[in-house]
């Protein structure tokens, strides 16, 4: 057994009065993948916010490699890539331009890997096309193609599959079942009816009806 | 299994980052690269900056007297508008568009990140208005001294306004009506500046010496420009939290 | 030492200690306010410039004190909310900034109240009135953003911050206007310069400060209570509470 990366120990959050959760606690070990589930509203996106270190606003322990999170911050961010419903790509700027900014703050890569792995998510022959022309599944590729190219252990992907095709979506769940036997850990909350064997799961909203 | 699977995936210390530097650098020649593409959007605030002075003569007097002395006031007053008036763009389509969520999320110190992007927006507001500034002030009838002094002001001056501007734009950030409320916060903020800026070009015109004011206006920008990226990297986080 | 630090922070602990509190500040306060400004406006000397237009001061000047010692305190607070993150001190914040700012308000206007039989006109852009007119938009601005988030913690951390700011600004915005005061208008008179005063006018005025900072501490008690009963509303203490003044 491995140690885990990242650990939320005891979560609370609320918000605008209502407590979305309590005495949450997470392990997200290397090579599994976890996925957060639960109805509209049941605070999946805030509690990957939080896993992420982008909502601050909860009580309980954050840990990152059994150390206290916020005092690591810096190794947490190195370690970690998170992508949330806005998918951080600049409508001005094109494909390449935005990965190689993406990419800028993390860590040094060759505009080759980078034009390679923008054709590896469907974006060959748009790369130097401004991304403001692309329709919203082709954006949310470009930002997907950070994926191809990463080297971070932790993923948190915040409704991956959001305007994504069949085939992109086929190639998006490869992608993450060879992460995970490859080590990565990865969080993911999706609508999408995506199943592995050795899913670990995090149900959120159980006071809730799921029926309309 | 897991062991071999690490080796893959190994956890990087933060040294292996980019440095702190040349983060700031990719995040400086992305917002002149945005700003560049929309021009138009560029060259709003200073048009603004020109209608504003026009207003002073038309509404008040064209008489060279009262423009002599009223001018550098009216000058400080119309470039501080306009970059109230540019602040609100100055996280909003980050915001908008998720940069400012990957932005946070680098592992560089979010200050410096920061101070990068104040520093950009200055560049595309700030310089342009001081740049403009002497054609102004020849309009209402400055000396030539006074408009030297006046531009030496406006350029230690409007970095101070893009630093202290930050803070708010990154506390009003994703609410509603936020640009008037930005200008509430910030105003009350901005008036040490305007003073000092408007009092040291009227001290030249009286021919004193403004060795002396010109200094603090330079103790300003170092505070601002120690302090004010805290307050905006803090600021930012909580705007992020809320959404 | 930290469960005490902790305790403090408990809202229903501090809810408990204000209600005893509050009646010993109110009576103190109201007692030493009532003597003070009694003592100011009925009994002290007339000034021999002024005559009795000065008297307001038993009035103006303990508020202009407490409208910038509440920024102070306001400003302390914050720090120990974006430090800590201590419950009480955003509660202190958010409901005592409405009462700077009507103290602010009140200072501002006895002083323009006072400036008209002194100067001949109600407003006058002296260096402390002006001081005081930014202190009263910073006082807005932290009422406007405090509005304008509607989560409460966020609401709270995001005043904190501008708090914070503006109690770094608060002296170099002092000092500029003291500037551009002299560059302005070199020779007005100035109520600063007032000679030492004789016993009998500055210990009504040291009365009627103390008064309105034991008021004030009432008044904060008071408005605080409020806010944490709107803010734990659904917490079991909070709703023992309401059942026990019910019945």
């Amino acid at each position: 057994m491995s140690e885990p990366l990242l650990q939320a120990v005891n979560l609370q959050c609320e918000r605008d009065d209502r407590i979305l959760f309590r005495d949450l606690s997470v392990s997200i070990l290397p090579g599994t993948l976890t996925r957060v589930e639960g109805p509209n509203g049941s605070g999946k996106t805030t509690l990957l916010r939080i896993l992420a270190g982008l909502n601050d606003s909860y009580s309980g322990d954050m840990l990152w490699r059994g150390r206290p999170r916020h005092t690591y911050r810096e190794e947490f961010l190195r370690n970690m890539l998170y992508l949330g419903h806005r998918p951080g790509i600049k409508p001005l700027l094109t494909p390449m331009e935005n990965l190689r900014t993406l990419m800028a703050g993390r860590r040094y890569v060759t505009d080759k890997v980078l034009w390679q792995a923008l054709e590896g998510t469907g974006l060959g022959g748009f790369q130097n096309v401004p991304s403001r022309n692309l329709s919203a599944g082709q954006q949310r590729r470009v930002a997907l193609a950070r994926l191809l190219v990463a080297d971070e252990p932790l993923w948190i992907l915040d409704e991956i599959f959001t305007a994504i095709d069949i085939h992109g979506v086929a190639a998006l769940e490869r992608l993450l079942v060879e992460r995970v036997a490859s080590g990565g850990a990865i969080v993911v909350t999706t609508h999408h009816d995506f199943n592995l064997p050795s899913m670990h799961r995090v149900t959120l909203g159980g006071r809730h009806d799921h029926g309309l | 299994m897991t062991m071999a699977s690490e080796t893959k995936l190994p956890v990087r210390t933060s040294e292996e980052s980019v440095s702190a530097l040349s983060a700031m650098k990719a995040v400086f020649s992305r917002d002149l690269k945005t700003a560049f593409r929309q021009p138009q959007d560029l060259l709003n605030p200073l048009l603004f900056f020109v209608m504003v002075v026009t207003l002073f003569p038309l509404g008040v007097s064209p008489e060279v007297s009262f423009l002599r002395e009223a001018g550098s006031g009216i000058l400080w007053v119309a470039a501080l508008l306009s970059v109230l008036l540019s602040l609100d763009h100055l996280y909003r389509h980050d915001f908008d568009d998720g940069t400012l969520e990957q932005l946070v999320l680098q592992p560089q110190p979010l200050f410096l990140l920061v101070l990068a992007k104040s520093l950009a927006h200055w560049v595309l507001t700030g310089l342009p208005l001081v740049m403009l500034a002497p054609v102004l002030g020849v309009m209402v009838h400055l000396e030539g001294n006074s408009v030297a002094i006046l531009c030496l002001t406006l350029l230690i001056g409007t970095p101070v306004l893009s630093l202290i501007g930050s803070i708010g734009a990154a506390l009003t950030l994703g609410l509603r009506s936020a640009g008037v409320l930005l200008s509430l916060l910030i105003i009350p903020l901005y008036i040490p500046v305007l003073i000092f800026g408007t009092g040291t070009v009227m001290a030249a015109s009286e021919s004193a010496p403004v060795g002396g004011q010109l200094a603090l206006m330079g103790a300003f920008l170092v505070l601002a420009l120690t302090l004010a990226p805290f307050a905006s990297a803090a600021a930012l986080r909580i705007s992020l939290s809320n959404s | 030492m930290w469960q005490i630090f902790h305790k403090l922070g408990s809202p229903k602990w501090f809810f408990g200690i204000a209600s005893t509190l509050m009646p010993w500040l109110l009576v103190a306060g109201a007692a030493l306010l009532m003597t003070g400004i009694v003592w100011g406006l009925v009994f002290a000397p007339q000034d021999y410039l002024q005559g009795n237009s000065y008297r307001i001061i038993f009035i103006h000047v303990p508020s202009a004190f407490l409208a910038q010692s509440v920024y102070i305190m306001m400003a302390v607070a914050a720090l120990v909310t974006l430090v800590w993150r201590m419950k009480l001190a955003d509660v202190f914040v958010t409901a005592v900034a409405p009462v700077g700012a009507v103290l602010t308000f009140l200072a501002l206007f006895t002083g323009a109240v006072w400036g008209k039989p002194t100067w001949g006109t109600w407003w006058i852009w002296d260096a402390r009135l002006t001081s005081m007119l930014i202190l009263l938009f910073l006082y807005f601005g932290v009422m406007a953003l405090g509005a304008a988030i509607s989560d409460e913690k966020s609401s709270a951390r995001a005043v904190a911050v501008l708090v914070l700011v503006g109690v770094v600004n608060i002296p170099i915005i002092k000092y500029s206007v003291e500037w551009w005061n002299t560059l302005h208008q070199p020779a007005t008179f100035k109520l600063t310069e007032k000679p030492s005063m004789p016993a009998e006018m500055w210990v009504p005025l040291l009365l009627s400060v103390l008064g309105l900072y034991l008021i004030f501490g009432w008044l904060a008690c008071l408005r605080m209570q409020t806010h944490i009963l709107a803010r734990e509303g659904r917490t079991r203490w909070v709703k023992e509470l309401v059942q026990a003044r019910e019945n």
